[in-house]
């Protein structure tokens, strides 16, 4: 072999030596609250319900001096080891963000009981563990208010739904916006199709581009990372004509002059909440924490009345008024969807 | 001859060093120019990747499925085909397993052996048909693995919601019996979620050891993938040869989906999307200039940057993305072939005195 060629090879595994065998050093923090965050497969940045936690984990970082920290999934396998890892350094909770970690949840909790964990959008099939603190929404009543405004304003009786991956969470959207859209106009019909993904922004656009073209006017999602095609496509769609409304976030800074409502869904303030709670020696762990429109814990989107009219505005809080009031019992699975339509 | 094939060995050995070096280092000049530590990132990356006996064992399962993929590639490749299904024939093989895993009843050892060879077989079967329409119609298998890959995706998806699970996202977990995973073996590693599928790999690397080098059918593969016409003129059956080379392939592949399936997560869910092991399998074979020992090595290098990668995040703040630069910068390197030209211009130095 020749000189030059060993040359660059030692040359090049020193380095790599020097490169690992330094910066060994590992910052510890002291005493205070810790929290650590695992998101799912969609990021940090997924204008969604990863996003809105992280939200919350900054408030408890502001409010309570917590030393927050976040830790992105890339693959579903990756949801042990990332847990494990805040697990092992001793946090006071460590939140899995998103259904997706109902499995590995369970397998967590087992192995270390003294750790304590959050989980949301998920009530683990209704056997918590006792170091577990289930959080969920009743996303379904505010995805009926959305179906309100949705059946309420399209001009063309087509309203469309777009869902992530088919499940129950995500039924419990399509099921109250189904069940809005019927409430104020039975005449309306709702496209619905499932992307079968939470991050495939392409697919969104394709099917948000097949909706309008099929002349809906109106369409709510339900996707996740999706949902950013849908508000691509919209945005190239004439003024006044074509519609989005978003989901777990205000989204409408996404296309702000196509964008109706959001449903708005507090996971920063629940996981606030149970941190809160924590820190004062509070903590529900084996209860799943169910929250609604009366906790307002799912909401309209403060932006909404911009585009959505006055009378259509007071249909809303009327309907909101009746859901909080239990006259109305909005449907949450296909089942009772479909008891709901027959009355 | 025997000294040339050394020579040549030996500069794919270097070219896969000097590349991986190089690969490292635009990845640590990534990070200064973004504003990070290279030197923390990369010490916590290894540190964490492999000194914990928990780490270390979620590491040797990152690999596990790696060097599978990188042998199903590199065995296709071996033989002249560009097998990119691996991904494809990967997702068969982990509805396999998990389909005998939940539906079937057989005592331990037993049940997981057959949802292991179901998911070899099923990867198998898979490979066959872009086997298939290649050595028939001549329909290239790198438009056909492609395809299959979807089909594969959304058959599987398909079948989780429909048939394996009641409108969930996900299967139940795989009976107890079914499992990879072996009790004394995660408690050495601090209930880690290594499982003896590394134990299937090691094997398959020697499998395609003794087949390729070791066997005159071996011979015959790797002539046919050498020269098809020549191996055609010389009486060896060709159509036969891509057949059987894309079918082992395939079981490969499956072998890896049921080593994720069986070992690691336990259950089968919906995919929003490709996870990429399979396609990491070409990254793997390539720098492992397509030999056994040489894909073992890479998977392992590849194992701890994914695994470690995460832990990079963790302890210098660099984002993941950045090992997926490295692995990039690394496979460019390698197809660049530096190591060649340092060799070649070296080689001519030396040479022009004598001329």
């Amino acid at each position: 072999m020749s000189k030059k060629g060993w040359a660059i090879l030692m040359l090049s595994l020193v380095t790599v030596l020097a490169i690992s065998g330094c910066g060994a050093a590992n910052n510890q923090a002291d005493g205070g609250f810790k929290a650590g965050l695992v998101t799912d497969t969609g990021g940090l940045n997924d204008e969604s319900f990863n996003q809105t936690a992280w939200e919350g984990m900054e408030k408890a970082k502001k409010e309570l001096g917590a030393d927050v920290k976040a830790l992105e999934s890339k693959r579903d396998e990756d949801y042990i080891p990332n847990l494990t890892r805040f697990i092992r350094e001793k946090r006071d909770i460590t939140w899995g963000i998103g259904f997706k970690f109902e499995k590995s949840m369970r397998d967590v909790a087992e192995q270390f009981p003294d750790a304590k964990l959050g989980i949301v959008d998920s009530n683990m099939g209704g056997k918590i563990p006792s170091n577990v603190v289930a959080v969920t929404f009743k996303e379904e009543e505010g995805s009926f208010l959305m179906g309100v405004i949705a059946g309420s304003m399209t001009k063309t009786n087509k309203v469309g739904f777009i869902g992530g991956i088919t499940s129950p969470l995500i039924k419990k959207f399509e099921a109250g916006y189904v069940a809005g859209v019927h409430a104020v106009n039975p005449k309306a019909k709702v496209e619905v199709v499932y992307a079968e993904s939470f991050t495939d922004e392409a697919k969104g656009r394709t099917i948000a581009a097949n909706m309008y073209d099929q002349g809906v006017d109106i369409v709510y999602h339900a996707s996740g990372g999706v949902g950013k095609g849908l508000f691509n496509e919209v945005k190239t769609r004439k003024k006044g004509k074509y519609w989005a409304i978003g989901v777990d976030m205000d989204q409408s800074r996404l296309a702000p002059d196509h964008t109706l409502s959001s449903m708005v869904k507090r996971v920063d303030v629940a996981v606030f909440d149970v941190m809160k709670d924590l820190k004062d020696g509070k903590f529900a762990g084996g209860k799943q924490v169910e929250l609604g429109l009366k906790d307002q814990a799912v909401a309209v989107a403060d932006t909404t009345d911009k585009y959505v009219p006055a009378d259509v505005m007071k249909k809303v809080e009327d309907y909101r008024q009746q859901i909080v009031d239990g006259k109305i019992n909005v449907p949450a699975t296909d089942e009772e969807l479909k008891s709901f339509l027959k009355k | 001859m025997k000294h040339l094939e050394q020579i040549h060995n030996q500069s794919a050995w270097l070219t896969s060093l000097i590349s991986v070096l190089l690969g490292m280092l635009v990845g640590a000049g990534m990070m200064l120019a973004a504003g990070y530590d290279p030197l923390l990132a990369y010490g916590a990356l290894f540190q964490n990747a492999i000194f914990q006996p928990y780490d270390l064992g979620e590491t040797i399962r990152t690999i596990t499925p790696l060097i599978l993929t990188g042998l199903a590639v590199g065995l296709a490749f071996r033989t002249g085909l560009f097998n990119i299904g691996v991904e494809g024939q990967m997702i068969i093989g982990s509805l396999a397993a998990a389909i005998v895993g939940l539906k079937f009843s057989l005592p331990p050892v037993l049940h997981s052996a057959a949802a292991v060879a179901a998911a070899a077989v099923a990867g198998a079967l898979w490979a066959f048909i872009p086997g298939l329409l290649k050595a028939v119609r001549g329909v290239h298998e790198v438009i056909t693995t492609i395809m299959m890959n979807f089909i594969a995706l959304n058959l599987s998806n398909w079948l989780v919601r429909t048939w394996l699970s009641n409108g969930a996202d996900s299967t139940d977990k795989i009976k107890e019996s079914a499992s990879l995973r072996w009790d004394l073996l995660s408690q050495w590693f601090d209930n880690s979620r290594i499982h003896l599928g590394i134990m299937i790999a090691l094997l398959a690397a020697y499998g395609m050891y003794v087949l390729l080098w070791k066997t005159t059918y071996g011979f015959e593969l790797r002539a046919v993938g050498y020269n098809p016409h020549a191996s055609e003129y010389a009486g060896m059956n060709v159509k036969r040869s891509i057949l059987s080379s894309m079918m082992i392939s395939g079981m490969f592949a499956g072998l890896a989906g049921a080593c994720q399936l069986l070992g690691t997560s336990g259950y089968l869910s919906i995919r929003g999307g490709f996870e990429g092991i399979g396609f990491d399998g070409i990254a793997v074979a390539l720098l492992g200039a397509n030999a056994p020992i040489g894909i073992l090595l890479a998977a392992v290098l590849f194992g701890v940057l994914t695994y470690g990668g995460g832990n990079m995040q963790f302890a210098a703040d660099v984002p993941f993305e950045v090992i997926r630069v490295v692995f990039a910068a690394i496979i460019l390197f390698v197809a660049a072939n530096l190591s060649q030209s340092i060799f070649s211009r070296a080689r001519g130095m030396r040479r022009e005195p004598h001329a």
